[in-house]
């Protein structure tokens, strides 16, 4: 188990330079540079620059070197824990990101766990009642669930929130909070704001884990070993709770490893819309004018953190089920 | 004689199908006294494991008990109808794995792969405690445990205590129904129920398995509800034996007498079709004509009229046969002794 986790810990610098040059090549990829998408918008905003002048800037930030030199140098500066400087904004990357990536991950989390605390039991109550009249109204659910874009189920919410209440449910903090120092009473009111987002984003990931949740446990409750529990005088609830429910969970918890990214990038679509201070509408507006080192440095800290959430999902299998964590050793 | 610890008396099992209804089992009656081992012989899909399952209310949906008796009496108390409880009351929880207990067919599959089996038999041990041990203090998981390490060594597991830590697929296939015996036999049960123990494990094994069981039966005088389609392992385990067809009984008598003195021509056909050293060489076997119906398709009368060498034109086609008495202690269900004795259908 130990020599498992090693391991992997050991394949995470190879696989985080992998993905770096990946994601270099890709935030490379659109024709121009950041300077090109500068003059552009200097242009339709009515201003102009100078051809010197942007040779003059082109030199400066290095954008007249080839890709691999700038690639090597923004290596240079990460190895060196610098992010760089973002182009648009002339201020450090980390400062940019920081607070931002902190509120991404702490939504991504609670989405998680709303996900987790309501798909887990609704699957279960599905799959030991199933064509029950609850059993088809979930299964309704689950489909309108999947099926929502969750964007546009935050306009919905929005709308709904702000007509009938008179409440505006955009933004993470209230306006009092938005620029104070962090303290309980920020934490307070973040956490006020941070549901509704949570929800907006793990709808459609309640949805099918719940589907596959109740699937996953009806094919385990067909299973002998359910028979022999039943035969051994469990009552129901206790007997499916700890033997077909656990085995049950093995198939989900190893969807950790990539539900986590999808809760990043699909941040990035409920963030923008519901104006959340969070890394998502960062990045995308670092894609558009091309500020290629801090969306590249964004787009790194998405894989580190997938890395880490696939590392702790294949912990956890190997925790809950001993086939895997014997058979390794 | 003895009164039967189990009176199982025109038990019929449904299964409630879209297509239709499939009588799985359909009037079985057969007792079952005090030290004795009752074999249920049949082919596959003759509604033995449906019948076991039954007397457990643990037949799986959309199968249900539709009509029938199944008595259990405690010592001493007097019987209590499982056929009338809540399959998932406290009453009839209470005699699952206490007083009667199951041993699966399948021991690759019948423990839960995520947890130890010493797990799995300490909770059965915890669960009923107050019933097997009604005095003293409650059961600690580690005098469960060292309970759990006596009974592996009773059913012949070496190295018990290492054993119990085990997962069942770290163990082979016979250590596996070894400790699945000493599972179900934990709380000391009245009645054993084995549906086909020694199935999926090699013959060696088996005849391993079998010994146990028989040496447990004599010790305790626990009474077995064998379950097989092996006429050979009936021969060598029962003292009672219920042959059944398409979820009736068709005969039912002491070993002696149905090995000796078949009546049915079920029972007669059966034995038949067992292969035997003395037999010449290259010579066909000997197998029942046709086919069993498809469990929509019952045909109407004996059920195993079409299939029958001795069939009666206009009888066996047209009325169910009632078991009735053929010899001292044996029963049959079959026209061709009771011509007039028709259940009704």
């Amino acid at each position: 188990m130990t020599r498992y986790v090693l391991k992997r810990l050991v394949l995470l610098p190879v696989l985080l330079f992998l993905f770096s040059v990946t994601v270099f090549a890709i935030v490379q990829a659109p024709p121009g540079d950041f300077l090109t998408t500068y003059v552009a918008t200097l242009a339709s905003s009515g201003s102009s620059i100078s051809a010197e002048q942007v040779e003059a800037l082109r030199r400066e930030y290095g954008l007249d070197q080839p890709v691999w030199i700038q690639y090597l140098r923004w290596m240079e500066n990460l190895a060196k824990g610098n992010l760089g400087l973002s182009l648009e904004y002339q201020r450090p990357n980390a400062e940019l990101i920081g607070e931002r990536l902190v509120l991404t991950v702490v939504l991504a989390l609670f989405s998680f766990v709303f996900t987790w605390v309501v798909a887990v039991p609704a699957g279960i109550y599905s799959a030991m009642h199933p064509r029950s009249a609850l059993d088809y109204t979930l299964t309704i659910l689950n489909y309108v669930g999947v099926a929502t874009p969750n964007f546009m189920l935050a306009l919905v919410l929005m709308w709904s929130a702000f007509a009938y209440f008179g409440v505006s449910v955009t933004g993470l903090f209230s306006p009092d909070f938005v620029d104070a120092r962090w303290s309980v009473a920020r934490v307070v009111d973040l956490l006020k704001h941070l549901w509704l987002p949570a929800v907006v984003l793990g709808i459609a990931g309640t949805a099918r884990l719940t589907r596959v949740m109740r699937a996953n446990l009806l094919d385990e409750l067909n299973k002998p070993y359910v028979t022999t529990a039943r035969a051994k005088g469990l009552s129901e609830w206790r007997l499916v709770l700890r033997y077909p429910a656990r085995l049950a969970l093995n198939p989900l918890v190893s969807t950790i490893g990539w539900y986590l990214p999808a809760l990043f990038s699909g941040s990035l679509i409920v963030a923008t819309v519901m104006n959340l201070p969070n890394i998502g509408p960062l990045l995308l507006r670092a894609l558009i004018n091309q500020d290629m080192y801090l969306a590249g440095s964004i787009l790194l800290i998405y894989c580190f953190l997938t890395i880490v959430g696939t590392l702790i999902s294949d912990i956890l299998l190997a925790w809950l089920d001993p086939r895997i964590r014997l058979e390794e050793s | 004689m003895t009164t039967p610890v189990l009176e199982v008396k025109d038990l019929r099992v449904h299964f409630l199908l879209d297509e239709g209804v499939v009588r799985a089992v359909d009037g079985v009656s057969f007792d079952v006294h005090p030290g004795q081992v009752v074999g249920i012989v049949g082919e596959s899909g003759c509604g033995k494991s449906v019948t076991v399952k039954a007397i457990l209310q643990i037949v799986e949906p959309p199968g249900r008990i539709v009509g029938g008796r199944i008595l259990f009496r405690k010592d001493g108390a007097s019987a209590a109808d499982l056929a009338e409880l809540d399959p998932k009351g406290a009453a009839m929880r209470a005699i699952r794995g206490a007083e009667i207990a199951l041993i699966p067919q399948e021991p690759m599959a019948a423990f839960s792969p995520v947890h130890t089996v010493g797990d799995q038999i300490i909770e059965a041990l915890r669960l009923h405690q107050r019933q097997w041990r009604p005095e003293g203090s409650r059961l600690s998981r580690g005098e469960a445990r060292q309970l759990t390490v006596e009974l592996f060594r009773s059913v012949g597991i070496s190295m018990p205590a290492e054993r119990v830590d085990a997962y069942s697929w770290q163990l082979s296939g016979g250590l596996r129904q070894r400790a699945m015996i000493a599972m179900a036999l934990s709380c000391k049960p009245r009645l054993l129920i084995a549906d086909e123990p020694t199935t999926a494990i090699d013959v060696t094994t088996q005849a391993q398995i079998l010994t146990l069981l028989r040496d447990q039966q004599r010790r305790d005088g626990t009474a077995i509800v064998f379950i097989t389609h092996d006429l050979g392992v009936i021969a060598q385990m029962a003292h009672h034996v219920v042959v059944m067809y398409l979820g009736r009984v068709m005969e039912q008598g002491a070993v002696a007498d149905i090995f000796d003195a078949p009546k049915h021509p079920y029972t007669r056909a059966l034995l038949k079709s067992i292969p035997t050293v003395r037999v010449a060489p290259r010579t066909l076997l000997p197998t029942i004509a046709g086919s069993i119906p498809h469990p929509l398709g019952r045909p109407r009368g004996c059920p195993f009229h079409p299939r029958c060498p001795d069939a009666i034109p206009g009888i066996c086609a047209e009325r169910v046969p009632a078991l009735r008495p053929v010899g001292p202690g044996q029963r049959a269900s079959c026209f061709l002794y009771h011509r007039d004795e028709a259940d009704e259908p």
